[in-house]
């Protein structure tokens, strides 16, 4: 079962910070790779918040087709960040990791955020599909003020690999995923937090519904809908397509993937609603055993369990600083200094919900609404 | 040289028992002469005859045989196919002493002669093919084990439910936000009737094909499965309407209320109307029936007494047969479009309405108008391996399509369009032929049905209908059920306890319910049920596999 832990705080911190938190919890997970997505940059990001950045690993000869690629869409280059490798035992080295901030091609200068959204995804998926059969390019994100890092190995060896333990890469929302290898060959695009168009999630435990759920959406006619090399992805484009495409409240997610019983729905006030969204997204219901974590455009940061909870998973800390993990020894690494005693473990119904730059926890129940 | 008169001096011209799909074993020295056997036989294949027998006797201290001649009482089986044994047993089960009992003869040339009189042979059951089914070689090969743990299906809780109704897409739900609660807008967009039922119904099967306490048998069966265990299990009335009382009694919530070709019934169901308390739970639409593709239904002259020929509609004994067609419908759109709307607006757009087709070919063309209809429910197939209760049986054993493939290639024609949750499909024919329900659904579920039809199977589990795929007893079309199931005949269907059919009904389906929650549980599937979910089977053949899109596990 793969570790996941998360940090969102008012301040921004180091991304080495959650890798830490995944070391306690290194009985977890088997080494198979570390996946890490950044929100909310600070550092050498801080001002480049409006232009967006695209995260990847390419060799010497995907690095030319990709330079080619952008320029021939009209963006310019602004920023480059590379990690400064630190060689490793174990973690083959590829050509070139990056995170290059862009400027939209200038056709794109009015444009809605919308219109540029699809931009940025179409892009990525296009450079995807250049690099994918020689893995030549790999594209994880490319979107304004997110970074995603991503690669096989040990996560704290990953780290180190990547230089963040000096780095001074900051960010607000930190995720990590020390990933257990289970059904699926090891491959960098099955690595957790997944990342389109402002959400992300990362989720542990093996998804048993995860071909209705891939059929439905990719039936979407949505071009995202595309890659589950994992079959927690799913969980990310479930998230995008109730809040995003469908305009949804971000607690509807947790009616969608975990639907009440008729009887439970009764109490409801938005019953009427409820009746329909449990029919109409019927393929999209989770059978579990999964936690899953994750971030909305805005910063929220969330935590939701399966309708049994046959997962683990913790969010404690202190106003301006939670952390949002799979297990408490994580917790106690990222947030020491808090009350214990006011630790959530999220039950079945609940959806924990932490408002952007930490202020706030709140749990929302389902069973009440 | 044969003699002149033509009188033959053998019995050369007749039919060898070997002919005889049935060969009658009676033991002479356990028969007592009670002629139980010969009086139940539903065929009249034995009978009572006096044979003159050379007998050596010996009486006394000392051997002294003796020859004598007597005349014997015996039990023979009749060289007339007409009049063949069809295997069915009743003679075992009346005989006081264990002296006879038909056996399945492998080689009978059976089918060369029953055409006498120019016409093709006509029976009930299915078709008569023993081989185990591709639906009964799917596997479950999923298993969550060590990486996750499997579901326990004694303890965590399950929802074995589906539906039938016409599902909006998400995209078209009228649904607004207020201040971070979702309402619905009700008056924007039309939403369609929906019901929640158990995954397993019990297909059409009329009044008149069914004998009064097989069909109230059922019926109980379905009304105790809701009101007292909670299962929503609905049954199909068939075409044939269904008894007046039941028409407006609380309980019409749990049929589906057939229409096919024939009309038959529905003069009394229109009637019944403005008296309903209830709306039934759907309207299915009978266009073909896997048994026997092409054909109409068929309710021999035989079958039709008094209260058969009262709830039709139409006079005593005279042969009902339903046109092979919808007769006022000349296309595709109106056949279909036409009669949904009609339906749909007989009881003011509140209940589902689907139609029935039998597997074939050509099921993605009905199934890509119905996509494009607002208001169809559901499309149900009926597969090949379905049964009936009268028709020729060129037309049951060699007409139609397998289940398995139809329905999936009919799922995944929907999952293409995106469409695969809007109209549920309905799967029939075969399921439980050799008595895996819960798997042989569960399959079919896995491969996309969101519910399936079983007719014989419920027959045989409830009342012990005797009929296999060796084309034994599959008297239906007779009116001469020696079980009561398929007969108008008080004499027949008194052997039959409605009691204890209602009694098996539920049984039946209590059990099916823990199966395929073991079969769910350690898939890890207990919240919604597993519709396409077709990473979970296997199967042993790499040509079916790949039709099926399915894994190849040998």
């Amino acid at each position: 079962m793969c570790r996941l832990a998360a940090i969102t705080s008012k301040d921004y911190i180091s991304s080495i910070e959650p890798v830490l938190a995944l070391e306690t919890m290194k009985e977890g997970h088997d080494g198979s790779g570390l996946g890490l997505t950044l929100k909310n940059l600070g550092g050498e990001f801080e001002k480049l918040k409006k232009y967006p950045i695209l995260s990847g690993i390419c060799s010497k000869e995907g690095k030319k087709t990709l330079d080619d690629f952008m320029k021939k869409h009209g963006f310019k280059l602004r920023h480059e960040w590379t990690p400064k490798i630190k060689p490793i035992k174990g973690i083959v080295a590829r050509d070139y990791y990056f995170a290059r901030a862009y400027d939209y091609p200038a056709s794109y200068a009015g444009k809605s955020m919308q219109e540029k959204e699809e931009l940025l995804m179409n892009t990525r998926l296009a450079i995807r599909k250049i690099g994918e059969p020689d893995e030549s390019i790999f594209a994880f994100s490319f979107y304004p003020d997110v970074i995603t890092l991503k690669e096989v190995g040990d996560p704290l060896e990953v780290a180190e690999f990547f230089g963040l333990d000096k780095d001074g890469l900051k960010a607000k929302i930190v995720f990590a995923q020390g990933r257990q290898n289970t059904n699926y060959a090891i491959h960098l695009y099955a690595c957790h937090p997944f990342f389109i168009q402002g959400y992300c999630s990362m989720t542990n435990g093996e998804n048993t519904a995860f071909v209705p759920i891939r059929e439905f959406l990719m039936s979407r006619g949505f071009p995202g809908y595309i890659g589950y090399n994992s079959d927690s992805e799913v969980f990310t484009h479930i998230l995008h397509y109730t809040v995003r495409q469908l305009k949804f409240p971000l607690t509807y997610y947790k009616d969608v993937i975990t639907p009440l019983k008729a009887a439970e729905i009764e109490q409801r006030k938005d019953k009427e609603a409820l009746k329909l969204i449990k029919q109409s997204l019927r393929p999209l219901c989770i059978d579990g055993p999964n936690m899953v974590i994750g971030f909305i455009p805005d910063g929220t940061c969330f935590m939701v369990q399966d309708s049994k909870k046959l997962r683990p998973g913790v969010v404690g800390g202190i106003k301006g600083r939670y952390a949002l993990m799979s297990e408490e020894c994580g917790v106690d690494r990222a947030v020491p200094k808090r009350d214990r005693s006011k630790d959530i473990f999220p039950m079945k119904y609940d959806m924990v919900i932490v408002s952007p730059d930490a202020q706030e926890v709140k749990v929302w129940n389902q069973l009440q609404g | 040289m044969e003699p002149a008169s033509g009188i033959r001096l053998d019995h050369n011209h007749q039919l060898s028992l070997k002919e005889f799909p049935y060969i009658i074993r009676w033991r002479d020295d356990r028969c007592k002469r009670c002629g139980k056997c010969t009086a139940v036989c539903p065929v009249k294949a034995i009978e009572p005859t006096v044979r003159v027998q050379r007998i050596v006797k010996s009486e006394g201290p000392v051997p002294t045989p003796t020859a004598v001649r007597s005349i014997t009482h015996v039990v023979e089986q009749v060289k007339d196919m007409e009049r063949c044994c069809t295997g069915c047993g009743s003679c075992t089960l009346v005989c006081p002493n264990e002296a006879i009992e038909p056996e399945f003869n492998p080689q009978h040339k059976f089918l060369h002669y029953k055409n006498k009189g120019g016409e093709g042979y006509k029976r009930g059951g299915r078709r008569n093919d023993p081989s185990i089914s591709t639906l009964d070689r799917l596997k479950f090969a999923r298993i969550s084990m060590l990486t996750d743990p499997a579901l326990d299906a004694g303890r965590h809780e399950f929802r074995v439910r589906s539906y039938i109704g016409r599902i909006l897409p998400p995209e078209e739900l009228p649904l607004k936000s207020v201040n971070g609660k979702l309402i619905v807008d009700k008056e924007s967009i039309f939403i369609p009737p929906v019901r929640e039922i158990f995954p397993i119904m019990i297909g059409s099967m009329s009044v008149g094909a069914l004998s009064p306490p097989m069909w109230e048998g059922l019926a109980m069966g379905v009304a105790y499965l809701n009101e007292v265990e909670g299962m929503p299990v609905v049954m199909c009335s068939g075409e044939g309407g269904m008894p007046p009382r039941l028409l407006r009694s609380k309980y019409l919530k749990y049929f589906i209320i057939q229409i096919a070709s024939g009309y038959f019934g529905w003069d009394e169901i229109i009637h019944a109307i403005p008296h309903m308390v209830e709306d039934p739970a759907a309207i299915e639409i009978k266009y073909g029936q896997g048994a026997k593709p092409g054909d109409g239904g068929l309710l021999m002259a035989q079958k039709v007494l008094k209260l058969i020929a009262k709830i039709r509609g139409v006079p005593q004994f005279v042969d009902l047969a339903s046109p092979p067609t919808h007769q006022t419908k000349y296309s595709i759109e109106e056949a279909v479009a036409k009669m949904i709307q009609s339906m749909s607006m007989a009881w003011g757009f509140r209940v589902p309405v689907y139609p029935k087709i039998s597997g074939t070919r050509t099921a993605r063309a009905v199934l890509n108008n119905l996509a494009r209809n607002p208001y169809a429910a559901a499309l149900s197939i009926d597969g090949e391996d379905g049964g009936t209760g009268a028709a020729y049986n060129v037309s049951m054993d060699k007409m139609g399509h397998p289940i398995v493939s139809n329905l999936r290639e009919c799922y995944l024609d929907l999952v293409k369009q995106g469409k695969q949750n809007e109209l549920p499909l309905i799967a029939a024919g075969g399921i439980g032929k050799k008595g895996n329900l819960a798997a042989n659904a569960a399959a079919l579920i896995m491969l996309g049905a969101s519910a399936v039809a079983i007719g014989k199977y419920i027959m045989q589990a409830a009342a012990d209908c005797f009929g296999d795929e060796y084309n034994r007893c599959n008297l239906c079309n007779t009116g001469k059920c020696p079980r009561g199931i398929t007969t108008q005949d008080p004499k027949l269907y008194r052997r039959l306890d409605s009691d204890k059919v209602a009694e098996r009904v539920v049984e039946v389906f209590k059990a099916a319910d823990v199966e395929l929650k073991k079969i769910f549980a350690p898939m890890g599937r207990s919240t919604e049920l597993p519709i396409g979910m077709s990473d979970g089977l296997s199967i042993d053949d790499q040509a079916i596999a790949e039709r099926l899109g399915i894994s190849y596990a040998c």
